[in-house]
């Protein structure tokens, strides 16, 4: 992730002197097979989605688009369904973001001690990363089913009760499925975090201690100016990720029960392949493209912030 | 980021740290080698506390691995029963049967591997290049591209799919695994980029220097002398590649249509029926066989997710 910032801070003398020596036409000839196909399918889909938003796109049909300018924009605004998408989208990668932020903070913090288990640990806390996220959604949905689930059954033994239908639920199946998204996004973060603390000057760290800061005070004097670059970092991107997911919740509940878990971009899929909307649903696009721009801007920002900092 | 703080690897199991009582600063040391009681006393129960948070991270982590697992072993009846049970009473293979025959599995995962193993070796073949052009020279060029790894985290798919649909119809690359594994290309580039950047900046420019000096050529230079030792970075890019296609669930659920096409993420979800009833022991069963390659890769990786490749990316 810092290595974003790195290739932004002029490089070594020897290397610029090296660039310069070799710089030249050769250097298309090894971009080329890269830079073709970025352009054709990312680039190029990018900037054609945000035109398609102007006008009446649909899918199979016969007549000639028609440009209609702000349209599926004014049309958006008064679409209170995607409002409610957008909020529960808002909750959605605030709720997940957060919690797993600190989570993961926790579980850094220990397995950058001398703990045993912490091999077990390591290797457990890769797994969820691992995992296709299709298969992260049937295997919570086992634990969440109402009779043959594990969660119930829990409920029961400890006698909390007869169990609910977790995903099902009007009220519960957002908490649900923000749980599982804390679980298959602690890996990343975890480690992002880890490799964070080795920046933290031990030495310093030692030295507090002996002159008596406490754990907590340690933290926030010694680990937490160094280990926040990359917090920043982890969390302006899993706020992003979180924005843009959509296999997870797709698989666990469909956008259901009554929309109540229906993210922006499951509304836009619907809009786009269900009933073939493609312009209404690239406007959708574009407005999360605008917060997404936003939230990236203050990553930026707060990564050349910290950048001067570190 | 100083140069002269010594730098150590993420990786540290059994690396050669200090151990956490012997101080750099000998002053204020009490009593030498032991510090007095009742300061040992809390220090060990902090470290029961640590423990007991260390173990409630394994359990949240680890349950609901080991229910796919118990289900994906237990009978229909005993699936059916009301008092599911962590170990299944007799554990039978006849899920995996079941699956398979319910749904195309084999062929989906052929057709995974395929795209897979694709998306690996082309992700490679252009990256390695463009990353080597993007370490070593500051063009304009190349901090457009640093610009584009960064911006590409940000593509909400929803923008880029409707167009990348219309293109893929266009060139006839829609319902066809050739053009999902173009599209897994470009969209493992970023993180294969970030990656490569990091392992070629590790090479010294001397050697390269040194080969031109002996006569080689541009691409000579980059294929005998720089590839050989990115050997091990480009590996670790090929994995990351391949699980990150294997994975994929969204584009293939948009672009492939044909059920003899689909990968196997999309064939798995078939298991759950229109009313979200599935057949719970093959879905489990399925499920856990198709992780099975992913966990075994990450398993590779595991010492250069939690070493090499931050500490690459961290090094300044």
């Amino acid at each position: 992730m810092t290595s974003v910032a790195e290739a932004r801070t002029p490089p070594a003398g020897e290397r610029r002197a090296a660039g310069r020596r070799t710089a030249g036409h050769g250097t298309w000839f090894l971009v080329l097979p890269a830079l073709v196909p970025i352009l054709v399918f990312s680039v190029g889909p990018l900037l054609y989605g945000i035109l398609l938003a102007f006008t009446d796109a649909q899918s199979g049909r016969t007549a000639a688009t028609r440009w209609t300018g702000a349209l599926n924009f004014r049309d958006l605004l008064h679409d209170t369904l995607f409002w409610e998408s957008f909020r529960i989208g808002l909750v959605w990668a605030v709720g997940v973001t957060v919690p797993q932020f600190l989570l993961a903070l926790g579980l850094a913090l220990l397995l950058n001690q001398d703990l045993r288990l912490r091999g077990l640990a390591r290797a457990l806390a890769i797994v969820p990363w691992a995992m296709p996220e299709v298969v992260v959604g049937i295997m919570w949905r086992l634990v969440y089913n109402p009779d043959a689930g594990i969660l119930n059954e829990t409920l029961r033994d400890l006698g909390l009760g007869a169990g609910r239908d977790w995903l099902s639920g009007l009220a519960t199946a957002l908490p649900a499925v923000v749980v599982v998204g804390v679980w298959a996004g602690l890996p990343q973060t975890t480690v992002a975090l880890l490799a964070g603390l080795q920046n933290v000057p031990r030495e310093l760290h030692e030295a507090a201690a002996v002159d008596g800061a406490g754990a907590w005070r340690r933290f926030r004097t010694v680990t937490w100016p160094a280990l926040r670059p990359v917090a920043l970092a982890i969390t302006a991107l899993q706020l992003i990720w979180n924005l843009n997911s959509f296999a997870l919740v797709y698989v666990l509940t469909g956008g259901g029960p009554g929309g109540k878990t229906r993210l922006p971009m499951l509304f836009a899929y619907e809009e786009a392949f269900r009933y073939g909307q493609f312009g209404y649903a690239a406007a959708m696009g574009c407005v999360l493209v605008a917060v997404v721009s936003v939230l990236l801007a203050v990553f930026l920002a707060g990564r050349l912030r910290g950048g001067d900092e570190a | 980021m100083t140069a002269t703080r010594p730098r150590r690897s993420v990786r540290l199991p059994r690396s050669g740290r200090p151990a956490p009582r012997q101080r750099s600063t000998p002053r204020k040391r009490l009593a030498p080698g032991r510090p007095p009681a009742p300061r040992r006393r809390t220090r060990r129960a902090a470290r029961a506390g640590q423990y007991a948070a260390l173990l409630g991270y394994l359990l949240f982590l680890g349950f609901p691995l080991l229910w796919l697992l118990s289900t994906a072993l237990k009978s229909p009846r005993e699936l059916g029963s009301l008092h599911p049970a962590w170990i299944p009473r007799d554990p039978t293979p006849a899920n995996v049967r079941q699956a398979f025959a319910e749904q195309p599995l084999a062929h989906a995962a052929l057709n995974s591997l395929l795209v897979a193993l694709g998306t690996a070796v082309v992700a490679v073949l252009i990256a390695t290049p463009m990353a080597y052009v993007m370490a070593r020279h500051r063009t304009r060029l190349a901090r457009a591209a640093t610009g584009w790894v960064v911006v590409s985290q940000a593509f909400p798919f929803v923008l880029v799919i409707i167009p990348l649909f219309l293109v893929l119809k266009n060139l006839r690359l829609i319902d066809s695994l050739l053009g999902l594994t173009l599209v897994y290309v470009v969209w493992a580039l970023p993180f294969a980029l970030w990656m490569l950047v990091g392992h070629v900046r590790a090479v010294p420019v001397e050697l390269e220097e040194a080969a031109a000096v002996d006569g080689a050529g541009r691409l000579r230079t980059l294929v005998s002398v720089t590839a050989p030792l990115l050997g091990p970075g480009i590996a670790a890019t090929a994995l990351f590649a391949f699980v990150t296609a294997w994975n994929e669930f969204f584009f293939a659920l948009v672009l492939l249509k044909s059920p003899g096409r689909q990968t196997l993420p999309v064939v798995l979800t078939h298991f759950i029926g229109a009313e979200g009833v599935a057949d719970l022991g093959p879905l489990a069963a399925a499920a856990f066989l198709a992780t099975l390659p992913s966990v075994a890769v990450f398993g590779i990786l595991q010492r250069r997710i939690t070493g090499g490749l931050l500490a690459g990316a961290v090094k300044s």
